[in-house]
């Protein structure tokens, strides 16, 4: 449990210092290489808490394709490579007190409610029971999750392409 | 291993992206911390299915990653096509449908 506990610690702090300089740099190139170190902490912790198949749909999904989507979008939309002060709107200080709002009430809540509860002995979820429950009770959202993707791959194409 | 520890950790991600939508005026730069609020949610997901013991909460993780999969897609063809019309993908300059 000491072990589990360090490489949290060390997790969660790597992962709130990159998704506070994604949200506040002014480089958009870096801020989606934040984003990738928020996601692989993320990855992280699903493999500390034993499911290590979303933690690789994780890698895969978020960090292989999202991320360099979004570095295609950055791309595309020729945004500045280097330093740009002009990222950020009007708004900062109102979006800090709503954040930190947020925070307050979602901390108060959660300690409210989870104070002390303390994770018991989990099993290892292997792939195949992971499948087992989609494939069985949640088979039918999974084929809507299909039908999703290929109206929004149909969507992308239909707003991207030029007629 | 308190639950909390993770519940925390998933609600200042949460809240950091939240900062990042209401303060970025660039768009892709909004879609990133979207994604960022998204992960917060599979956090609290992955953390109670371990805290029950059983796979559903790895299962709805799943969907929400098909989901947000997705969402980025049609989210950057919108922000490209903004910016193939306007040459500009500031978010504060977009006031066409202010009534």
């Amino acid at each position: 449990m000491v072990a589990q506990n360090v490489v949290f610690g060390i997790l969660a702090v790597a992962m709130v210092a990159a998704a506070f300089r994604l949200v506040t740099t002014q480089n958009v190139v870096r801020a989606a290489l934040f984003l990738a170190i928020v996601l692989a902490g993320a990855a992280g912790l699903y493999i500390l808490l034993a499911a290590e198949f979303v933690a690789w749909v994780q890698v895969l999904v978020y960090i292989g394709a999202v991320v360099v989507l979004l570095l295609f979008g950055v791309m595309l939309t020729r945004a500045p490579i280097g330093r740009d002060a002009d990222l950020d709107n009007d708004q900062r200080i109102l979006g800090a007190l709503v954040a930190l709002f947020l925070f307050g009430a979602l901390g108060a809540v959660l300690l409210d409610a989870f104070g002390s509860d303390k994770f018991g002995d989990f099993a290892i979820r292997r792939t195949a029971e992971v499948s087992d429950s989609i494939f069985g009770a949640y088979v039918v959202p999974f084929e809507v999750s299909s039908v999703l993707l290929l109206a929004a791959l149909v969507g992308a194409v239909a707003l991207a392409r030029r007629d | 291993m308190y639950l909390n520890q993770f519940l925390l950790l998933a609600a200042v991600i949460f809240c950091l992206g939240v900062y990042g939508v209401l303060s970025r005026k660039n768009a892709v730069l909004v879609l990133m911390s979207i994604e960022l609020m998204l992960n917060a949610v599979n956090i609290n997901l992955i953390a109670f299915g371990a805290f029950r013991d059983n796979v559903i909460g790895q299962v709805f993780s799943l969907f929400v990653i098909a989901i947000a999969a997705a969402e980025v897609g049609v989210g950057l063809a919108i922000v490209l096509l903004i910016f193939r019309n306007r040459a500009d993908i500031d978010l504060d300059e977009l006031a066409q449908m202010k009534g």
